[in-house]
């Protein structure tokens, strides 16, 4: 580990670079906060408290370290139901429980809460929530103000909004209207112009910008009246003094009732997984790799969101957008976040008055881009191609949420996950039988560098996951890790999902995380995350797992050949005193050279017959002779001495090499023979390296580590183990 | 050291399975120089006894020593009051397999005889006619008084069925790691407070491996594994992957009602073996 560093030295330096970010931050935070509050039917205003209260207490008490507080685009739906069904005054309560409740879920670290979710239906409450978002605010974006019951009346309404603005008459309406699409083509076309000095401002700032210099055009260069309709500014934005002055009054009155309590879950809820997932994926950006503590975050997004309910504010949450945008501005500590709460109360007490001077549709434009981004066609896309049942889960959890709600559209999501695993794998006893089961195994493999080898039994799926993620998550990420699924009959798509994540952010961090054993799991299509279980019989593998890709990619590199499918034709292998007693069943995920002389292979073969058959997978390589040799056997432990024994081979010393003959086995049994064959050269070859079981036939060696399947690195490390043997050999 | 098994007994019913349960106790009483008691739940018969003879005569070739029991009635009362009458210090029992014929339990008479027995038991997942050798044999070495006889009982066991490798297993509970890993800091305390744990049992494992006499030690390749995981669970997944042949394992302290239910420690390897099991008492 590094000496510690001078903390409050590098505070300071880092000091202008988060005052910085924080800056650029807060210029998408106004905009997004008046809108994401008025898309809530709450005041405006209220969206910049919670950025304010929550900057503030967040940055000084949170355990992350690179994120962002403030309202979230989640909590849009349940925040809108909340104050329809309650009235504003005890949505303010129930924010204020919600957050006690997100406090409680911090101390009893249930932080892993949204590990409990699959991903597919995460992504389909997330569609949910983007169309909610995207329904309602695009008829204001089109200066078209309606009321209707339900979330889907307002989504099977946009059609007759288009055809009314395109009739519009008024030309406080046009002028509304025409603002709306700009600031919706800004939105869309911001992030495809490559310039610096515009990508300096945000896209939602450059919105609000330009339509203050509207209106101050009109003002004071055309002395007119501003030519949008009154109805569709922003309107009722208090000064400062008057934010402190005026607390709402903030009404318990409803406590007793379900309704006030089923919001305050759904509150919860959704709190904790949006800010759970965003954390999650900011940890990914930071450039300090630094591992948040989300439980602790948790009580201070809590202790946040009772403090901004108190205030007049909503539930506050980490955000993912401007998180990121935070990151790409260079901040590197939380200060960023403080800073972003610093400025929005500057803006606020200085620009307040501007503030009303911004038209509605503008505003809304902005949400509905960011409703469309989280519904997006796109999303749909990709969830097809991981799977139909992953779209299957995706539609029933976005129809439902739409329908009756947030917390029963999550659970059906779940519910129908479950089913569908059920139904994929025939068998429900396979999960009641398995779930409690601690099914995880982690040990340190001692050979070796000290590499984790975790092994994974039964089923694993969002179910059971976080016994898994608990044994990674121990795991400092700069070490050596390989995930073995073979005793797995069945893993899902969320789990290969987070396993992919954990792969990104070793390779980041300067470990390796690999996972084995998926080759003879069948899949339904050809994405890398989709769910994968034990076929019965193997079917000609379509879907490469990641691993045997990465085989091919290295087969490339070294412009080696190299073959997935299974070979029965294993005849070369029959003379090697190994495979005397066993029964060799087929290669597979064949490497080798141009001549064939050089082959690393995953073998299958398996040992007794009958009931005491024992299928191995093992990862060998073989290396084929233009001259004879004598046949030896060469071994470390000693383990396999005795069967070579019964072969009639005997222990061979080496003459002045004590240390080597001390270390292994050398075994054969022509012994002058082999005396010969190992030069200085062998042997100071075999002590240098690292320990592999070596064996030879006579014309060709058998060269192995572990009784395992190998990584990726590990076949690399055998692939030029062998090929130097080779050399060494023919000298 | 003490020879830990002199009478072994078996349960026999006539089953499909009973030649090869039959072949793999006799070997094992005379691998172990042990007398074996045939033990069956019924009326005596000189037909029975006739057949049973005639499965075991390769072995009465090889001087084994064999005894008849015969008695009526509940068969885990009969096993259990027979093993005590005869002085019965190992006890085996058949494993089941499971319809997809990759797991292996145990079925519920047997698993009753297992937690009641006084002695040891011994549970054969796949008895088979042929003489198949055991190589690799994996211990535990929790941090109990038990520990130590089961250890050394090991060595007895494997030395005589000629095992090459005992891999010695500490279980460390994730309770005893009192850090919580929640970020990069107390990620580093925990890593810091595994390491000191793992020395420490291995140092313990070290001194009990020390106290065997060396013959036993004798072309055993001896390995320690430390495991930070459930306890009696994750031994036998470790088992499974390290392709052990036989597993020896305490025996529980007491198990009642709620244990079935929240199953700890023994009660997860008999719902599912990974290979054979001996529990040592």
């Amino acid at each position: 580990m590094s000496p510690k560093k001078n903390n409050i030295k590098q505070f300071f330096s880092d000091l202008p670079k988060n005052i910085f970010s924080g800056f650029v931050v807060s210029l998408i935070a106004l905009p997004l906060g008046l809108g994401l509050a008025m898309a809530s039917d709450a005041p405006a205003i209220s969206g910049v408290i919670t950025a304010i209260i929550g900057g503030v207490l967040v940055s000084i008490i949170g355990g992350s370290y690179v994120t962002i507080t403030g309202p979230g685009n989640g909590l849009v739906g349940v925040l809108l139901v909340a104050i329809t069904a309650l009235g504003i005054n005890d949505a303010y309560a129930a924010i204020i429980c919600s957050g006690a409740l997100l406090i409680v879920l911090g101390f009893l670290r249930l932080g892993k809460l949204a590990d409990f979710f699959p991903s597919s239906a995460i992504q389909g409450m997330l569609a949910a929530i983007g169309l909610i978002i995207l329904g309602k605010q695009f008829h204001i974006m089109l200066a078209h103000k309606i009321n209707r019951p339900e979330t889907m009346d307002y989504l099977l309404a946009i059609p007759y909004t288009i055809n009314d603005a395109i009739h519009y008459r008024s030309s406080g309406l046009i002028y509304a209207a025409s603002i709306g699409v700009l600031s919706f083509m800004i939105m869309v076309f911001y992030p495809k112009i490559r310039n610096k000095y515009l990508q300096l401002i945000p896209a939602p700032m450059w919105i609000v910008i330009l339509s203050i210099g509207f209106s101050y055009y009109f003002e004071f260069v055309a002395h007119e009246a501003n030519p949008i309709d009154a109805n569709y500014m922003l309107s009722g934005i208090p000064d400062i003094n008057q934010i402190i002055s005026q607390l709402p009054s903030i009404s318990f009155s409803k406590i007793g009732q379900s309704s006030f309590w089923s919001s305050v879950l759904a509150l919860t809820l959704i709190a904790s997984i949006e800010s759970l997932l965003s954390i999650k994926a900011v940890d990914k950006l930071d450039p300090e790799k630094r591992r948040s503590n989300v439980n602790k975050d948790l009580k201070a997004l809590g202790l946040a969101t009772v403090g901004s309910g108190f205030l007049g504010g909503l539930n506050v949450v980490t955000v993912i957008a401007r998180s990121s945008v935070n990151v790409n501005n260079g901040a590197s500590n939380r200060s960023a976040n403080f800073f972003h709460a610093l400025f929005l109360i500057i803006f606020i007490g200085l620009f307040s008055t501007q503030l009303t001077r911004i038209p509605l549709p503008a505003l809304m434009a902005i949400l509905v881009f960011t409703g469309y981004k989280l519904a997006s066609p796109d999303i749909v896309k990709k969830i097809f191609s991981i799977g139909r049942e992953q779209l299957v889960i995706f539609f029933v959890t976005l129809i439902v949420t739409l329908k009756v709600g947030l917390i029963t559209g999550i659970a059906s999501g779940v519910f129908v996950t479950f089913i569908i695993h059920v139904f994929i794998n025939k068998s429900f006893s396979l999960f009641a039988r398995n779930l409690l089961k601690p099914n995880v195994l982690m040990y340190r493999e001692d050979e070796s560098a000290g590499n984790y080898y975790v092994s994974v039994k039964h089923f694993c799926s969002f179910l059971n996951f976080y016994k898994l993620k608990q044994k990674l998550d121990a795991i400092a990420e700069d070490n050596e890790v390989i995930v073995d699924f073979s005793l797995c009959e069945f893993v899902d798509h969320t789990v290969m999902e987070n396993l992919h994540n954990y792969q990104e952010l070793f390779a980041k961090r300067g470990g390796n995380f690999e996972v084995v054993g998926l080759d003879m799991h069948g899949t339904d299509s050809k994405h890398p995350f989709a769910l994968r279980r034990v076929l019965p019989i193997p079917s000609l593998l379509t879907n490469l797992t990641n691993r045997q890709t990465t085989i091919e990619e290295l087969a490339k590199d070294f412009s080696l050949s190299y073959v997935a499918a299974k070979e029965k034709n294993t005849t070369f292998l029959q003379d090697f005193v190994f495979f005397k007693t066993k029964q060799i069943n087929h290669i597979y995920n064949k490497l080798s050279n141009e001549t064939g002389s050089l082959g690393v292979f995953d073998i299958e073969f398996s040992e007794g017959e009958f009931i005491a058959k024992e299928v191995v997978r093992t990862t060998m390589l073989h290396i084929q002779l233009e001259e004879e040799i004598c046949t030896f056997t060469l071994d470390r432990e000693g383990f396999l001495e005795r069967i070579y024994a019964f072969a009639g081979y005997k222990d061979i010393p080496i003459q002045n090499h004590s240390d080597f003959s001390k270390r292994f086995y050398l075994l054969g049994e022509n012994s002058t023979a082999i005396k010969n064959f190992f030069t200085d050269d062998l042997v100071h070859f075999f002590e240098s390296n690292p320990y592999y079981h070596v064996e030879s036939n006579g014309c060709s060696l058998l060269v192995f580590g572990k009784e395992r399947l190998a990584s990726v690195k590990e076949i690399k490390a055998l692939y030029d183990f062998g090929k130097r043997l080779k050399e060494v050999i023919l000298d | 050291m003490l020879k830990p098994f002199d009478h072994i007994g078996i349960g026999v019913a006539f089953s499909p399975n009973l030649k090869a349960n039959l072949y793999e106790t006799a070997r094992l009483s005379i691998f172990l120089k042990a007398k074996l008691f045939l033990i069956h739940v019924g009326e005596k018969s000189a037909d029975k006894e006739e057949k049973l003879k005639t499965f075991l005569t390769p072995f009465i070739a090889e001087n084994l020593d064999y005894e008849f029991v015969f008695k009526d009635g509940d068969p885990v009362d009969v096993i259990l009051s027979s093993s005590e009458e005869k002085k019965i210090d190992l006890l085996i029992l058949g494993a089941l397999q499971r319809e997809n014929f990759v797991n292996y339990y145990v079925g519920s008479i047997a698993r009753k005889i297992t937690r009641k027995a006084k002695c040891s038991v011994l549970l054969l997942i796949k008895p088979s006619v042929e003489c198949i050798s055991c190589e690799h044999v994996v211990v535990n070495g929790l941090q109990d008084p038990r520990t130590k006889k089961t250890i050394s009982s090991a060595f007895f066991i494997s030395k005589q069925l000629g095992a090459s490798r005992i891999t010695i297993v500490e279980e460390i509970g994730q309770k005893q790691v009192a850090v919580k890993v929640d970020d990069d800091k107390s990620l580093r305390r925990a890593t810091i407070a595994k390491e000191i744990l793992r020395r420490k049992e291995d140092s313990r494992v070290q001194r009990i491996i020390s106290d065997i006499p060396e013959t036993y030690k004798e072309h055993i390749t001896i390995k320690t594994q430390p495991i930070f995981g459930k306890r009696g669970y994750s031994i036998g997944h470790y088992a499974q992957v390290a392709r052990a042949d036989l597993l020896i394992m305490n025996a529980p302290s007491n198990t009642t009602f709620w244990d079935r239910l929240f199953p700890h420690d023994i009660e997860h390897i008999l719902t599912e073996l990974p290979t054979d099991v001996l529990i040592i008492r």
